[in-house]
C-alpha cells in the first residue's frame, strides 16, 4: 500500500514536467506510458470539475499507451511524443471518436477520418487522452458557450486568487473564465492532465486561453500546418494552436505537426527543422517592435506593467527596442466582424441535418425541416453571425461590407509588412487586455460584445496570417495569469519561438504542479469543493500545489 | 479553329447534289438522327417572310449555358470515382458528402481538359483563374454551395463555328459563328429522387462533384435549329479532345438556353431560362416552342416575366418551374480553400520551385491537341473530293469517318463512289435497323471487299446491292461465297448474252420500231428486260452497245 502511494506521487510529480522531460522518463524506464496514461486519466476525473473535457477516450488511451510501452521497452520509440499523453479541441475530427464542436448539432457525430494534425500526433505515438470543451463551433472568447457549459479556469481555485478574494469567496461563483475558444485545451494544459493539447485559432482562439490559463500558446503561420479534418470557423484565418507548458515543448509538436498536406491546398512545404531551439541566441542581435496602437483602452495596469517590464528587460539585455505604428489595426475588429460572419454563413450551410449531425422531427417539407434543424441545433451567437454573414453576402451589401472588408483585411496586413520590412524581428504586444474575468461577471455582456472586446491584440495577426505566440509572464495582481504576445514574420515561426524562449527562461512563471495531498484536511483531494492551488517557493523554481 | 471555318468556307461553294443526304435525314427519328438535328418548322427559315406594311418581324434570341460532364477518372476536388449508373450512394468521397472539416483538392485532369477545351474553342485561357461559392440549400448539394467561377473563370472570349443544313429545301450547308463568353469549372449536384407516394426524397450524391465545365454561349443564335447545331458542333468537338463524353440522355451534357424575342434595331426583350433540356432535338424543340410562345404572349398584349421555365418533352411545352430561382441570391464569396489556380504558358514559363509535372502547362496541352471536326471536315472535301454535305455526315456520325478511311484504304473505288455506299447503303440500313455504327453487321474489310468485286467487274452495281443486303443478313458469310451462291457474277460468255439480247429484240418488234423511229429512251426498257432475264448478271454498258447494234 505505501509502496503504491509512493510510486502514485512519483507518478503524480511527473505531470508537472515537460514533455522532454517526461519522454526522457519513460525512455529511461522512471515511468511507463501506461502509468503516465493512467495518471492522467485519475487527473482528468479529479478536476472534472472544470468541465474542460467533453469526451474522454479512456480505454483508447490505454491501448495507446500500451502500445507505447512496446515500443520503449524495445528502445524504440517513434520519437519525441511516443507515449505522451494529449487533449485534441473538440472541433477536430477524430475517426469514430465524437466530434461535437460544443454544438448541438454535432452531438454524437462520429467522423470517419482523422484530422491530419491529429494522425500526425498519432503516428508519433502520442496518446490521445479525449475531446476539449470549446465555444459552439468555436465561436467565442469565453468558453462559455458550448451546450456542454462553460469551462471554469484551474486558476480559480489556486490559492493566490484564492487569497485576494478570501473576504467572502465561494468558489462555486466567483470561479474564472479560461478564455476562448479553446479553453479546454488550455484548462486541460494548465491543470496538468495533458502535455500539450491543439487548440485552434481564428482571432485568437488558441491564444487567448492559453494568456488567462497561463501556458504556452502558439498559433503558427498560416499554412503551416494542415486544416484538413479542423472544423471551420473561418478558412482563411483558421490554424491548428499548440498549447504546452513550456516553449520547447511548442517548439517539439510544431516541428512533427507542420508541413504541407495534399489533403489542404493552403499548406505550404517547409523544410525540416532540428528538434531543440537553438539556446545560444545573441538578443543583441534582435529589434523588438512595440505597436503603439496597441496601448488600447481597457488595458488593465497589470498587463501594462508587465508589458513595459518585458519591454525593458529586452532592451536591458541588449536588444533594440522601438515603438512602430500599426495604423490600421483599430479597424480590424470590425473587419473581422464582416469576413467572419460571412465565412460563417457559408461553413455553417452544410449543416441541414441530412448528411449528419442533429435531424429535426419536423419534416412537413424540406425547408421546414432545414428550418427547425438549424433552429434547434444552433444556439444564438452562431445563428445570429449565420444571419449577419448572409446580409453582408448579399448582392446588395457584397461590395460595401464583403469587398470593404477585404480591402481593410489587406491594409492591416501590410501595416505588419511595412514593419518587419523596417528591419524588427518580433512586435511584443499584450495578449488580452487584462486577467481572466469571473464567470458572473463576463456573462453579463453578450458573445459578441466579449469577442470584439477580447479578440482586439490578437486578431490582427490572424488577418495577416503571421506566426504569434503567448508566453505566461507573470501572476496579476488578483492571482491570475497574464501572458503577453509575441509577433512573428511569415514563416519564421522557429525564430519566433527562439525569442520567445529567451523570454521564458527570464520571467520566472509560476507553473501548477499538482501536489499529492492524501495527508489533507479532511481527505477529499479532487473533490470539486477542495480543489485548491497554492504557490509554493523553492529557491528555484515556483510552484503552485494543490492544497 | 481557323483551319474549321475555311473547311466550311469550301462547304460554301458546292450547295447542290444534297438529294442523298436529304432522303437518310427523312428516313428514320431514331436517336442517330436525333442528333442530326431537324425541327419540323424551323423559325430561321420563317423569319425573311416579311409583311411589307407592319413593323419587321420578331426574331428570337437565345443564348446556352452547357454543362459539360469532365471525362475525368476522379471528381472535380475529391477522389472518387466517377460512373453513370453505379448503386446510389458508392461514388461518394467525405469531401462529396460536406463531412464538416473536408478540404477540396483540385484534380489536375480537369482543369487540363477545361483549357483543352479553352483552347479549342480559340478562347484566351486565362493564366489566373479563382475559384468562388455560390449558395443555396437543394437536398442534392449538401456543402449548401456550390464550387464554381463566377469573377475569373479559366477561359473566356472564344468563338465556335457551326453549321446546318439550310434553306427553302434544306439543301444549303448554311455556316454560323457564336461567341463563346467563358468556359468556367465547376462541381455538379447530386440527384434527388422525389417519392411521392411515401412523401419522401431519396438523395443519389455518386454525381455530387463530378467536375463540369460550363461554356456559356452569347446569345448570337436565333431559333432552335441554330441553337441545336451548336450543341452538336460543340459535343463533337469535346467528344474528339475526350474532354466529355457528350452523351445527353446520361446528362454528360445538359443545356439551359436563355430564350428572348424583340423586333430587330430593338432592344432586346425579357428573357427567359429553359432548363432540362436533354438530347439536340429537344434543343431545337424547346427553344422553337419559347420563342413562339414569347411571340405568342406579346401579340396578345400579356408581358413576359423573367423566370425558369423547363421543358417537358412528353407535351413538346414549356413550363414554368416552381422554385423561384429568378428571386435567389446567391451570396458569391471567393472559395477560401482552393489558392489561385495557375496555368503556364511553357514549361520554362513555370518559375522556380514549382514542378513543371504537377502543373498545367499550355503548350504541352496545344501539342496534342487532336484534329478538330472542322479541319476533319476540310480535309475530306479536299482529299477525297466529296460534297461538303457528305463530309458533314461522315463528321458528325461517331465513327464513320474512320469506318469510311478504312475502307478508302482496302478498295480501289473511287472515294466519291465508296461515299455512295457508306452513306447511302451502310448508314441507310443502320437507321432503318435502329443500330449504331459499332453495331453494323458489314465492317469496313467485308464492305471493301465487296467495292472491290464490284470494281473488278464481276458483278454489277445492281448485283452488288443485293449482295449488300445479304451480308446484312448473313455477315458470317463471306462476300465471295454470297456472290457465288447468289449466282450473280456477271455472265463471261460472250456468245449467251448475244443470244439472250437477240431473243429479246425479236420478241418486243414494236419496242424495236419505235427506237428505229428515233426514240432512243425506249432502248432502257429492254435493257430492263435482259437485265431481268440475267438477273443483273450482265454489265449494263455492254448489253446496252449490243442492243443499239441489234435495233440500229
Amino acid at each position: 500500500e505505501d509502496i503504491n502511494s509512493g510510486q502514485t506521487q512519483t507518478f503524480t510529480a511527473m505531470l508537472g514536467l515537460s514533455i522532454k522531460e517526461v519522454s526522457a522518463a519513460l525512455r529511461d524506464g522512471r515511468m511507463s506510458a501506461t502509468q503516465l496514461c493512467r495518471t492522467c486519466l485519475d487527473r482528468i476525473q479529479e478536476t472534472r470539475c472544470l468541465n474542460a473535457y467533453i469526451t474522454v477516450t479512456e480505454d483508447l488511451a490505454m491501448r495507446q499507451a500500451l502500445e507505447a510501452d512496446g515500443r520503449l521497452s524495445m528502445g524504440k520509440p517513434l520519437g519525441p511524443l511516443d507515449g505522451i499523453p494529449f487533449s485534441v479541441k473538440d472541433n477536430f475530427c477524430t475517426k469514430s471518436i465524437e466530434t461535437t464542436c460544443g454544438s448541438r448539432m454535432l452531438r454524437g457525430y462520429r467522423p470517419p477520418f482523422h484530422a491530419t494534425v491529429v494522425q500526425k500526433l498519432l503516428d508519433q505515438g502520442a496518446v490521445l487522452l479525449g475531446k476539449t470543451n470549446l465555444d459552439e463551433f468555436a465561436m467565442g472568447a469565453g468558453s462559455t458557450d458550448s451546450v456542454f457549459g462553460p469551462v471554469r479556469n484551474p486558476w480559480s481555485y489556486a490559492t493566490p486568487y484564492c487569497t485576494y478574494h478570501s473576504e467572502g469567496k465561494d468558489p462555486e461563483s466567483d470561479w474564472v473564465i479560461t478564455g476562448g475558444s479553446s479553453g479546454g485545451s488550455a484548462a486541460s494544459v494548465a491543470s496538468l492532465s495533458s502535455f500539450l493539447s491543439l487548440g485552434s485559432d481564428t482571432g485568437g482562439s488558441t491564444r487567448n486561453p492559453g494568456s488567462l490559463c497561463g501556458v504556452v500558446a502558439l498559433k503558427p503561420t498560416y499554412g503551416l500546418l494542415s486544416r484538413h479534418g479542423l472544423i471551420p470557423l473561418v478558412n482563411s484565418m483558421d490554424v491548428p494552436g499548440i498549447l504546452t507548458r513550456n516553449v520547447q515543448d511548442a517548439a517539439t509538436v510544431l516541428g512533427v505537426l507542420q508541413g504541407q498536406d495534399e489533403k489542404d491546398s493552403t499548406t505550404v512545404s517547409v523544410p525540416d527543422s532540428p528538434a531543440s531551439l537553438p539556446e545560444d541566441l545573441d538578443i543583441r542581435d534582435v529589434c523588438v517592435g512595440i505597436p503603439k496602437e496597441y496601448h488600447a483602452p481597457g488595458l488593465s495596469a497589470d498587463t501594462l506593467a508587465q508589458w513595459d517590464r518585458v519591454a525593458g528587460m529586452f532592451e536591458q539585455a541588449g536588444a533594440r527596442v522601438m515603438e512602430v505604428s500599426l495604423p490600421h489595426t483599430q479597424h480590424s475588429i470590425v473587419c473581422y466582424h464582416v469576413l467572419c460572419c460571412s465565412e460563417v454563413a457559408s461553413n455553417m450551410a452544410r449543416f441541414d441535418g441530412l448528411q449528419y449531425g442533429h435531424r429535426s422531427e419536423v419534416d412537413s417539407s424540406t425547408e421546414a425541416l432545414y428550418a427547425t434543424t438549424r433552429h434547434e441545433g444552433f444556439n444564438d451567437v452562431v445563428r445570429r453571425r449565420v444571419l449577419s454573414g448572409n446580409y453582408f453576402l448579399l448582392k446588395q451589401s457584397h461590395e460595401r461590407y464583403f469587398v470593404k472588408a477585404q480591402q481593410v483585411r489587406r491594409l492591416i496586413a501590410e501595416d505588419f509588412w511595412r514593419v518587419f520590412r523596417a528591419g524588427v524581428d518580433v512586435l511584443l504586444t499584450p495578449t488580452t487586455l487584462g486577467d481572466a474575468a469571473r464567470y458572473a461577471d463576463f456573462i453579463q455582456e453578450d458573445n459578441r460584445t466579449r469577442s470584439a472586446q477580447e479578440d482586439v491584440f490578437t486578431q490582427p495577426v490572424n488577418m495577416a496570417g503571421l506566426p504569434a505566440v503567448t508566453v505566461p509572464t507573470a501572476l496579476s495582481s488578483r492571482g491570475l495569469p497574464i501572458g503577453l504576445q509575441l509577433i512573428g514574420q511569415t514563416l519564421q515561426d522557429r525564430k519566433l519561438l527562439t525569442v520567445a524562449q529567451w523570454m521564458e527562461q527570464r520571467l520566472d512563471f509560476p507553473i501548477i504542479c499538482f501536489h499529492d495531498d492524501t495527508q489533507g484536511q479532511d481527505g477529499q483531494t479532487g473533490s470539486r469543493e477542495r480543489m485548491q492551488f497554492r504557490i509554493i517557493k523553492d529557491n528555484t523554481k515556483s510552484h503552485a500545489v494543490i492544497k | 479553329m481557323a483551319a474549321s471555318s475555311s473547311g466550311n468556307r469550301i462547304l460554301l461553294h458546292k450547295l447542290n447534289e444534297l438529294i442523298t443526304f436529304k432522303r437518310i435525314c427523312n428516313i428514320t427519328q431514331h436517336d442517330i438522327f436525333i442528333r442530326r438535328i431537324r425541327t419540323s418548322r424551323s423559325k430561321c427559315q420563317l423569319q425573311p417572310k416579311m409583311h411589307t406594311k407592319s413593323p419587321p418581324q420578331m426574331v428570337g434570341v437565345v443564348g446556352l449555358e452547357i454543362h459539360a460532364q469532365i471525362h475525368a477518372a476522379s471528381k472535380l476536388f475529391s477522389s472518387s470515382g466517377v460512373r453513370f449508373s453505379a448503386p446510389p450512394n458508392s461514388l461518394v468521397a467525405c469531401f462529396d458528402a460536406s463531412l464538416p472539416g473536408t478540404l477540396p483538392v483540385l484534380n489536375r485532369r480537369c482543369v487540363e481538359a477545361s483549357v483543352m477545351t479553352g483552347l479549342a474553342l480559340n478562347c484566351t485561357i486565362n493564366r489566373k483563374s479563382l475559384f468562388d461559392r455560390k449558395h443555396y440549400f437543394y437536398a442534392d448539394m449538401p456543402a449548401g454551395y456550390q464550387i464554381t467561377q463566377q469573377r475569373l473563370p479559366i477561359a473566356v472570349n472564344g468563338s465556335l463555328t457551326y453549321s446546318y443544313l439550310g434553306g427553302r429545301k434544306r439543301n444549303q450547308v448554311v455556316t454560323k459563328n457564336v461567341r463563346i463568353k467563358q468556359i468556367q469549372l465547376e462541381q455538379d449536384s447530386g440527384k434527388s429522387l422525389h417519392d411521392d407516394h411515401r412523401n419522401q426524397t431519396l438523395i443519389d450524391l455518386n454525381r455530387a462533384g463530378v467536375g463540369l465545365m460550363e461554356v456559356v454561349m452569347e446569345a448570337d443564335m436565333e431559333c432552335g435549329e441554330e441553337a441545336a447545331a451548336a450543341v452538336r458542333e460543340l459535343q463533337l468537338i469535346l467528344q474528339t479532345l475526350g474532354t466529355c463524353y457528350g452523351n445527353m440522355a446520361e446528362g454528360q451534357l445538359r443545356v439551359d438556353a436563355n430564350v428572348s424575342v424583340h423586333r430587330p434595331g430593338e432592344p432586346l426583350g425579357v428573357r427567359t431560362e429553359v432548363k432540362n433540356i436533354n438530347s439536340a432535338r429537344y434543343v431545337a424543340k424547346a427553344i422553337d416552342y419559347e420563342i413562339q410562345r414569347q411571340m405568342e404572349v406579346l401579340d396578345t398584349g400579356g408581358t413576359i416575366l423573367n423566370e425558369t421555365r423547363a421543358f417537358d418533352s412528353k407535351s413538346g411545352a414549356t413550363v414554368p418551374m416552381r422554385d423561384k430561382e429568378g428571386l435567389q441570391d446567391y451570396r458569391f464569396m471567393p472559395e477560401p480553400n482552393l489558392p489561385p489556380l495557375f496555368v503556364y504558358e511553357s514549361v520554362a514559363s513555370v518559375p522556380a520551385g514549382v514542378d513543371p509535372t504537377q502543373v498545367v502547362v499550355i503548350d504541352r496541352l496545344k501539342a496534342i491537341l487532336p484534329e478538330l471536326p472542322g479541319v476533319k471536315r476540310a480535309q475530306l472535301v479536299e482529299e477525297y473530293g466529296l460534297l461538303p454535305e457528305h463530309s458533314f455526315t461522315l463528321v458528325n456520325e461517331v465513327g464513320l469517318m474512320d469506318y469510311f478511311e478504312r475502307v478508302i484504304q482496302k478498295t480501289k473505288a473511287e472515294p466519291r463512289k465508296v461515299i455512295g455506299w457508306v452513306i447511302k447503303e451502310l448508314l441507310g440500313n443502320l437507321n432503318q435497323n435502329g443500330l449504331r455504327l459499332t453495331q453494323s453487321p458489314i465492317s469496313s474489310e467485308a464492305l471493301a471487299e465487296l467495292l472491290n468485286i464490284l470494281e473488278s467487274g464481276h458483278i454489277s452495281t445492281s448485283a452488288a446491292k443485293v449482295v449488300f443486303q445479304e451480308m446484312w443478313k448473313l455477315p458470317e458469310k463471306s462476300v465471295k461465297q454470297l456472290v457465288a451462291e447468289l449466282d450473280l457474277e456477271l455472265i463471261s460468255d460472250q456468245e449467251q448474252i448475244l443470244q439472250i439480247c437477240r431473243r429479246v429484240v425479236d420478241a418486243h418488234p414494236e419496242e424495236v420500231r419505235v427506237i428505229r423511229a428515233g426514240n432512243k429512251k425506249v432502248l432502257n426498257k429492254l435493257m430492263g428486260i435482259v437485265q431481268k432475264e440475267t438477273k443483273g448478271r450482265t454489265d449494263p454498258l455492254q448489253v446496252r452497245r449490243i442492243l443499239e447494234e441489234m435495233t440500229s
